[in-house]
């Protein structure tokens, strides 16, 4: 039993949960996530985390409302306690002096983004970041992006704030401070895939962060199974970062659809209404 | 009237009432009923006590199996649970998963004339009978000895050390990396084959005595073995074999195509038959293959079909081959599960939408023997054909999860994963750790499993008693 210290709206849909977990904030280490279930009849899921504090003994979470688990946590009071909070699960994201590396991240994964940008900076790198979003009020942590980073960018939809379009822009910014030796993304997987799709021409390494549908998180179950290469990988112990430029991601976006229409009854029934989620959340 | 003394030999083997088929492949409840009293003790009188009981060397954890039997015989059942729990804590549980046939009941010497006691069916009686009475028998413990064991893996060999070394008088945390207590016991085997609330009566013995579990912890993650060493005296590794195997063929990553510990943890840990009450989906699928001739095979083939699938069961040697207990394939094929022998799936196919269709195998024949004593099966050539499949289940078996082994520098393994340990007493080549069950030996059995954690806790007490 995990207590939910705090719980904020950020952004329309976005939410930032603060859970007192002691023994797995101590253990955390950048890129890594948690498993949780937000109720005792409900799903085990997987949740990047965003940042995180040993000696308060917390760590928090930045997800979006999209199917009935996410709703449920987004509705629970601070005070509450998660039935399950487990990890710290998968591999660190590797940190190492790189050189100049760009952090770019969409929707939840601008908040998992952050530990990273951190750590990257203080491992002496020269780090952009580049956060990406249907519009200016769907934006979060600026600020603090900027904090730990050398640039901070900002592609907007609507153009709303910073440059007009999605990551196809990208390679606007990587001209602006040649050489990139490395790009890290974290967010949902069509913005993983666009990255990938945009970086490889460009000859950069390009780690993405996996979240394929789990269960067990350990490796036990092998359903977040990805192919990498030649190679099947599980992603929650080989990963949940891999090589972009060799994920085969037409097969991660149709294994992730397979419960789409499981997933909508139980959404459904935790909002008491008729729902329609829009699948991909405008990465056409 | 036979001579007083000299009993006429009862070769009548009483049988379990059984749901019926056609009821029980449309439901999750348990498919045997148990003994009736009368039935049991009928059954116990049928034991000759033998001077020299050859059936206790056939069980791994050495139950007084003569002794239970004669108390069953003079009705006295709480003697007879007693006499069982001295050596396992787990009756209920392996009166109904153990493999009796091959263990105590294949040593009985009525076996030779055909009607070998029921040695399981009437361990599960004085358990049941137990948990019927309501109130269960708390051994005494012996004061504190103020020494702490960390248990890695809340399944049968970490429950059997925990047990064994509480009532003994050390201090005891169990370390469980899912959200239930009881590992494969409470993802892996179904409703209807072991009911939930039976595993879950178990380890409530287990936390009455004092035993202090800890849930949704993964040791290598949360904290290694290294870090609990500090904290404890000793370490019992107990983590199972959670890292399934698949064939390696194209396909295998279509939509539909599960893995054993996927499909049975979706259905039985997270309770997807119950869906949408529980939120963890399943699939409604029509046509399902169950791919592998194992107990867990048998499991999913059954759970398949009592979703409302038609279910074969695709094994590439023949019957005679199947690794599987008698009695669960008896069960499956009762209750509709067809088997294609002498069949190996080459490939699956996808319906274009990223969902497998339908699946091409190859017809087997059978070689000579091979290492594993079983004759080698062989394709024939040319004998490719295809079937229609909306889900297949892949279980052809696991290996240990590397999480431990890979953050427990020191920690020898084998090329498979599993832990080596000396076989005598679990002692593995780390200082103070020990280890037992399929992290050992690889995917075995639940009282295997639960043998070599009786060893490991004689070992570790002795190892405690000595500092």
């Amino acid at each position: 039993m995990a207590e939910l210290r705090a719980t904020e709206m950020i952004v329309p849909n976005m939410h930032l949960l603060t859970i007192h977990a002691p023994e797995v904030a101590k253990a955390l280490r950048p890129g890594q996530f948690v498993i949780v279930r937000a109720e005792e009849e409900g799903e085990r899921i997987p949740l990047s985390v965003s940042d995180w504090d040993p000696a308060e003994g917390t760590l928090s979470i930045v997800f979006m409302n999209v199917g009935g688990t996410t709703n449920t946590l987004a509705k629970l009071p601070a005070g509450s306690r998660l039935p399950t909070v487990v990890g710290p699960l998968g591999k660190p994201t590797e940190i190492d002096h790189f050189g100049t590396v760009l952090c770019v991240g969409g929707c939840y994964g601008i908040g998992s983004l952050y530990p990273l940008a951190r750590a990257l900076k203080l491992a002496g790198n020269k780090v952009i970041v580049a956060i990406e979003a249907r519009s200016s009020f769907l934006l979060f942590w600026e600020e603090r992006l900027a904090q730990v980073s050398d640039q901070l960018h900002v592609i907007t939809r609507d153009g709303s704030k910073g440059l007009r379009g999605h990551v196809g822009r990208l390679p606007e910014i990587i001209a602006g401070c040649q050489p990139v030796h490395r790009i890290i993304t974290n967010g949902c997987t069509y913005l993983l895939k666009r990255v990938s799709d945009v970086s490889r021409p460009l000859g950069i390494k390009t780690v993405v962060s996996l979240n394929p549908i789990m269960i067990d998180g350990t490796g036990m179950c092998g359903v977040c199974r990805v192919t990498v290469g030649a190679s099947t990988q599980f992603a929650c112990v080989d990963g949940p970062d891999f090589d972009g430029h060799q994920v085969d991601w037409a097969e991660l976006l149709q294994r992730r659809m397979q419960y789409v229409r499981e997933e909508m009854r139980v959404y459904r029934s935790s909002r008491g209404e008729e729902a329609v989620i829009c699948q991909g959340h405008g990465h056409d | 009237m036979t001579e007083p003394g000299k009993k006429k030999l009862d070769l009548r083997r009483r049988e379990m009432p059984k749901q019926p088929p056609e009821v029980r492949r449309r439901n999750f409840s348990e498919v045997a009923l148990g003994y009736p009293v009368e039935t049991a003790v009928e059954e116990a009188q049928r034991c000759l006590n033998c001077p020299k009981p050859s059936c206790i060397g056939g069980c791994p954890v050495e139950i007084d199996i003569p002794k239970f039997i004669q108390c069953i015989a003079a009705r006295d059942f709480v003697a007879g649970i007693r006499v069982i729990k001295e050596k396992n804590c787990l009756p209920a549980v392996c009166g109904r998963v153990c493999p009796q046939e091959e263990q105590c009941e294949e040593a009985c010497v009525l076996k030779k004339r055909g009607g070998q006691v029921a040695i399981g069916r009437l361990e599960r009686f004085l358990a049941d009978w137990e948990a019927a009475q309501g109130e269960v028998e708390m051994p005494t413990l012996p004061p504190p000895t103020g020494r702490k064991v960390a248990v890695v893996g809340g399944g049968p060999a970490g429950l059997t050390v925990a047990g064994d070394l509480i009532r003994l008088g050390h201090a005891v945390t169990i370390f469980e990396a899912l959200h239930k207590m009881g590992g494969v016991l409470v993802y892996g085997i179904p409703e209807f084959r072991l009911p939930k609330a039976i595993v879950h009566r178990e380890v409530e013995y287990l936390r009455r005595l004092g035993v202090q579990i800890v849930t949704d912890f993964v040791v290598g993650k949360t904290r290694t073995v290294d870090s609990l060493l500090e904290e404890y005296d000793a370490v019992f590794i107990g983590s199972g074999a959670g890292l399934p195997w698949f064939m390696q063929i194209p396909g295998e990553n279509l939509n539909g195509v599960y893995s054993a510990n996927e499909y049975l943890t979706r259905m039985n840990l997270m309770k997807g038959f119950l869906f949408p009450q529980y939120h963890t989906p399943i699939k409604e699928h029509r046509r399902v293959a169950v791919i592998g001739g194992g107990n867990v095979a048998m499991d999913c083939a059954r759970t398949a079909l009592r979703l409302g699938a038609e279910v074969r069961v695709v094994y590439r040697r023949s019957r005679e081959e199947l690794p599987a207990r008698e009695e669960e394939i008896e069960n499956a094929e009762e209750e509709g599960v067809v088997f294609d022998f002498l069949t190996l799936p080459v490939r699956y196919i996808g319906d274009g939408n990223g969902w497998v269709k339908e699946m091409e195998c190859l017809k087997m024949k059978l070689g000579e023997p091979d290492a594993s004593g079983r004759r080698r099966p062989i394709p024939i050539e040319g004998s490719e054909y295809r079937m229609a499949v909306d889900a297949v289940i892949c279980a052809i078996g696991n290996s240990p999860n590397p999480l431990i082994a890979s953050t427990t520098p020191g920690l020898e393994v084998r090329k498979n994963g599993t832990i080596v340990v000396d076989e005598e007493t679990g002692k593995t080549s780390r200082e103070r750790v020990w280890a037992g069950g399929d992290v050992v030996t690889g995917a075995a059995t639940v009282i295997l499993a639960m043998g070599a954690g009786r060893k490991a806790a004689r070992s570790i007490h002795q190892y405690l008693c000595s500092l």
